[in-house]
């Protein structure tokens, strides 16, 4: 008991475990570590007023709502290990729950966003509670099949503009009706950095809490956690509910943002595979590799845009492809994983 | 008082009865062995009782509650904690992580579930080992981190199937001692094995399964001598010559 008290006092008794390991073994490169995160955060703090021109903006403000959207699917496919093909359900609820509200009853999209979320949460449960009894690809397959049921559902409904979408009331704009007209996007641009630090704060502390634990052991082993006392359909509902709620604020942001939605570009298979892709290609089950792939794949797809214009329509989709291809041979961990292996060599 | 009392227990697998009709009741205390030959319905019954399998007649009771149709996440947060005959370790996290997930069943404070987990690694004695990934444990090591997770959990009974199979003799004993000093704390104990030499000395009482039914209960020594359990594992030609 005596040793044990001195031990868990700090780090004098040889062979205790520290509670912060990396830290206090190399306190240079957590302190490093610290600082590079303070001089990126006030770097992307300064973007808007460093880089001024539109299609700059244009650029992080889209690499902002992808990340958004690949941190979140990582929560329950990255996390907890449900791989996910129908998250576009909750950007798609979150942009036209949003749009509807703001175009027919002019209610705030601030407001129309929390009833946007407050759905997507109950979709994420009456989607999750029957799916999370199916396993592995047959857990997938389902939730594809959920996302086809919607976008259908969606084409076929008047209210909801049908196949031709909605186009949004261009108001005067303001921080009320998030509307920000003209070739300044600085405005989008905090919201959705704003949106995207709130994911991520919460994704850091879920790592640390019971939650992470929970999660992770649903992923490694169901069986084994079930036997420790983890009810795990509930705590795979908590994964999905949370990752409902980032991606419905990535719908209704970016309603906002091009102001006209239609199913083909929010909830659309191709949306859901786009988030799972970034994540996987950043590294899953981390708090960084979905921001990674995010910035990585956005790069590509407008670069490519640029430089090839309509003729290339698909040559970006090519690279991604083997990018994956390259990810699953040879760094399964992804972009991250390879980053942290320059670092431990170094 | 009886910790756990099953009634007539029938587990069925479409035509095969896998436990039929088991009663079997385990005091406070006691470490109790199950035997038996291979398919006799052992690792079904643990699976019943710990909530795997739903069973088909009878009843389990366990600490005054009624647990027949509990899920598995119910019966361990009951006090009910089970290992597995083929490891089934957090693989990709670091044997502390996975003994934490066990702590985490009773406390939500984060220093508690530490504190509580380096405990359990010392008394288990994987202490040493406890930033190593689970899946660069040794299959001696692997077992006895499953028995530290099941710890965590601060179980009433502890339910063990075959944690001794694969070990060489030195792990084996070392594992009897933690097995005897987990009783000597209060946990009662309900073990599966295949060693007899581990199994006859370290339990109390030995229950006998034989094609899903229970053909003994009784003290080590006379089950040895009960030609039923005897014609169960060597045939009838040894219960004549025993005699």
């Amino acid at each position: 008991m005596n040793q044990q008290q001195a031990g868990l006092a700090g780090p004098a008794v040889p062979g205790e475990p520290k509670q912060r390991p990396i830290e206090e073994a190399a306190p240079f490169r957590g302190r490093f570590k610290a600082m590079a995160l303070v001089a990126f955060i006030l770097f992307l703090l300064a973007f808007p007023h460093l880089f001024t021109m539109p299609f700059q903006q244009h650029i992080a403000i889209l690499i902002f709502v992808n990340a958004l959207m690949a941190v979140a699917w990582n929560i329950t496919g990255g996390y907890t290990g449900q791989v996910s093909l129908g998250n576009t359900i909750f950007f798609g609820v979150g942009a036209y729950t949003s749009t509807v509200l703001f175009k027919d009853y002019l209610v705030s999209p601030w407001a129309g966003m929390l009833v946007g979320i407050a759905l997507s949460i109950l979709l994420a449960v009456a989607v999750g509670y029957p799916c999370f009894r199916l396993q592995g690809h047959y857990f997938a397959i389902a939730t594809i099949a959920v996302g086809e049921i919607l976008y259908t559902v969606v084409v076929n409904t008047q209210v909801l503009g049908a196949a031709v979408g909605i186009q949004l009331p261009i108001l005067p704009e303001s921080w009320i009706n998030m509307e920000f007209h003209g070739t300044d996007k600085t405005s989008y641009y905090y919201i959705i950095l704003a949106f995207l630090a709130t994911a991520m704060i919460t994704v850091y502390w879920i790592e640390r809490s019971k939650l992470g634990f929970y999660f992770r052991a649903i992923k490694e082993d169901p069986d084994g956690a079930r036997a420790l006392g983890i009810n795990i359909t509930r705590y795979k509902l908590f994964a999905f509910m949370l990752s409902a709620t980032f991606t419905a604020m990535a719908g209704t942001f970016y309603a906002q943002y091009v102001l006209f939605i239609d199913p083909n570009s929010t909830i659309y298979i191709m949306v859901s595979i786009t988030m799972c892709l970034m994540a996987v290609l950043g590294g899953i089950g981390t708090l960084w590799g979905p921001v990674i792939g995010a910035a990585v794949l956005i790069s590509i797809s407008e670069s490519t845009r640029v430089m090839l214009g309509g003729t290339g329509m698909a040559v970006d989709l090519l690279i991604y492809g083997f990018l994956v291809m390259a990810v699953a041979v040879y760094q399964p961990n992804g972009l991250i994983g390879m980053l942290k292996g320059i670092g431990r060599r170094g | 008082m009886a910790l756990l009392e099953i009634k007539n227990l029938t587990k069925r697998f479409g035509g095969l009865v896998a436990n039929d009709d088991i009663t079997l009741s385990i005091d406070k205390g006691e470490i109790v062995g199950l035997i038996g030959p291979n398919g006799a319905g052992k690792t079904t019954l643990f699976n019943c009782i710990a909530g795997f399998y739903n069973p088909e007649g009878g009843s389990i009771r366990f600490n005054g509650k009624d647990i027949t149709n509990y899920r598995s996440d119910q019966a361990c947060a009951a006090g009910l904690a089970r290992t597995f005959q083929i490891v089934r370790v957090f693989k990709g996290m670091t044997v502390l992580d996975n003994v934490k997930v066990g702590s985490y069943l009773r406390s939500g404070s984060k220093s508690e579930v530490h504190k509580r987990a380096l405990e359990v690694l010392r008394f288990t004695g994987l202490y040493p080992k406890h930033d190593m990934l689970a899946s660069a444990l040794t299959i001696a090591d692997k077992k006895r981190l499953e028995l530290a997770r099941a710890l965590a959990t601060q179980p009433k009974l502890l339910m063990l199937d075959e944690v001794m199979a694969g070990l060489n003799s030195t792990e084996c004993q070392e594992a009897v001692e933690i097995v005897r000093t987990i009783s000597g704390q209060g946990v009662t104990i309900l073990m599966v094995e295949h060693v007899m030499e581990i199994i006859m000395p370290i339990s109390k009482r030995l229950v006998v399964l034989d094609y899903g039914k229970k053909i003994d209960e009784d003290v080590p020594e006379r089950v040895s001598t009960n030609p039923e359990v005897i014609r169960a594992y060597l045939g009838d030609k040894y219960v004549a010559r025993s005699r």
